[in-house]
């Protein structure tokens, strides 16, 4: 039927937060159409759909747009109760759910952010800022997980999963354009044998950016002093 | 269910807000005043990544981050008054706005705590940043909530309060009645809402407490 559950998302090849979100939707197995936003030149209905900010990903569910990916995938595991579920039901579980979704876009981004973007003595103290809040993860992790990460597939993916798929799976690139190992598998064997769990599943391996065109965007960005934005 | 305890502050709107859910969900809960400056090793235990305030302590399990709880305590008690729109797609437009408060709430406290020409971009940033509440966020409606208050309500909270003893401390008006009539008309309906009007932040101390704080801050 047409028009009955007509799903779009504009998004952009390389971005994490687009990537959230066509991971979510690969995983509860909802059909959808992409649109590729060309961020330097969005389209008019991407400024339409999410004029307080402008920015990718926006998901359009029979018109109705909805933007900021968290709250996208929440959305998601909320109108689409068929297939796995993205969030647990126990309302303690899920705030500890947020909590950590919460550290990794606020704290964990906010500092990489910093590190990618400065020079000289304040990138070695965002360095530092990084290792910290990555042991605060992989310590996290391991009381939230503590018979370890279960065995992932596209089947029973949670929301922890999709942010450390869009987060940490693209890792090799960018230890390859910034010169720094982040996921240690030394520091963090939780988060790195997580992560390299995740990238072995098909779906994943469909939706991350190839390596070598991530590789190429972000060696641009660096040269151009270009910062990341959606 | 388990016993509640809340671990607040007296002058904190992250504080209030959960004050204010609890109240108007009926839930009976123990409240716990912290010293900011010598926080109780509960805290530190409740709450050891941020060492922050608000926690919310249920049957022993604690939880932080005031927007967190607030989603917790209306999962937890899904009764009435129901504090987020039933349907998912309203629901995801409160988170989003809720969001929007958040990440915008610390720019408008930075011009108490800044001066001269940093202090003038900042509060026209703020300017804007009302602007997008008053049309967008808020629109035509009596509360963000629709009809009556909810989380996006208290999510905003820190207007009816917090921005005018910034206001008043500063001597500059920011939120001026004839530039933003649907906020101003928001604020008194909300200081009318029986828990709000019954709970309300201690202003008088609060001046008192700022005040001296923001002096310390330019010397």
């Amino acid at each position: 039927m047409e028009g009955e559950n007509e799903v779009k998302l504009h998004g952009m090849w390389a971005s994490t937060y687009s990537k959230r979100v066509e991971l979510a939707l690969k995983v509860k197995g909802i059909p959808y159409e992409y649109i590729e936003e060309d961020l330097r030149n969005k389209s008019p209905l991407l400024l339409q759909y999410n004029p307080v900010y402008k920015k990718v990903p926006v998901l359009v569910h029979n018109g109705k747009p909805i933007a900021e990916s968290y709250i996208i995938l929440e959305y998601i595991d909320e109108t689409w109760q068929n297939g796995p579920r993205l969030l647990p039901q126990d309302p303690y579980q899920r705030a500890q759910i947020r909590f950590w979704a919460s550290f990794i876009q606020q704290q964990l981004f906010g500092s990489f952010y910093k590190l990618i973007s400065s020079n000289g003595e304040e990138q070695e103290k965002a360095v530092e800022e990084v290792f910290e809040k990555m042991n605060v993860l992989e310590k996290g992790m391991k009381e939230l997980l503590p018979e370890g990460v279960p065995e992932v597939d596209g089947n029973n993916s949670g929301v922890l999963d999709i942010l450390v798929t869009a987060t940490f799976g693209p890792y090799k690139a960018h230890e390859e354009v910034f010169g720094l190992k982040v996921l240690d598998p030394e520091k963090y064997p939780l988060l790195f044998s997580w992560v390299q769990k995740l990238n072995e599943i098909p779906l994943v391996k469909g939706v991350l950016p190839p390596h070598d065109k991530l590789v190429a965007l972000l060696q641009f960005m660096k040269q151009n002093g270009l910062k990341p934005s959606s | 269910m388990g016993e509640v305890n809340l671990h607040g502050e007296w002058s904190s709107p992250f504080s209030y807000r959960v004050i204010w859910a609890l109240k108007l969900k009926a839930i009976e809960f123990e409240y716990i005043e912290e010293d900011l400056s010598n926080k109780s090793p509960l805290l530190l235990q409740y709450n050891p990544i941020y060492k922050k305030i608000p926690v919310l302590v249920h049957g022993g399990k604690p939880i932080s981050e005031s927007m967190i709880i607030l989603e917790y305590i209306e999962e937890t008690w899904p009764k009435n008054p129901l504090l987020l729109p039933s349907d998912s797609f309203e629901r995801a437009m409160a988170r989003f706005w809720i969001k929007f408060s958040e990440e915008k709430g610390p720019t408008i406290w930075k011009i108490f705590v800044t001066s001269g020409e940093e202090q003038e971009k900042v509060k026209n940033e703020s300017l804007e940043i009302l602007r997008t509440i008053e049309e967008k966020g808020l629109g035509e409606k009596k509360f963000f909530g629709g009809e009556n208050i909810d989380l996006l309500d208290l999510a905003f909270g820190w207007m009816p309060y917090w921005l005018g003893v910034i206001e008043e401390i500063l001597g500059l008006k920011l939120l001026e009645a004839d530039k933003f009539p649907r906020l101003h008309a928001w604020i008194k309906n909300f200081k009318q809402v029986s828990i709000i009007k019954d709970n309300p932040p201690d202003r008088d101390r609060m001046l008192i407490h700022f005040s001296s704080l923001r002096e310390k801050l330019l010397h």
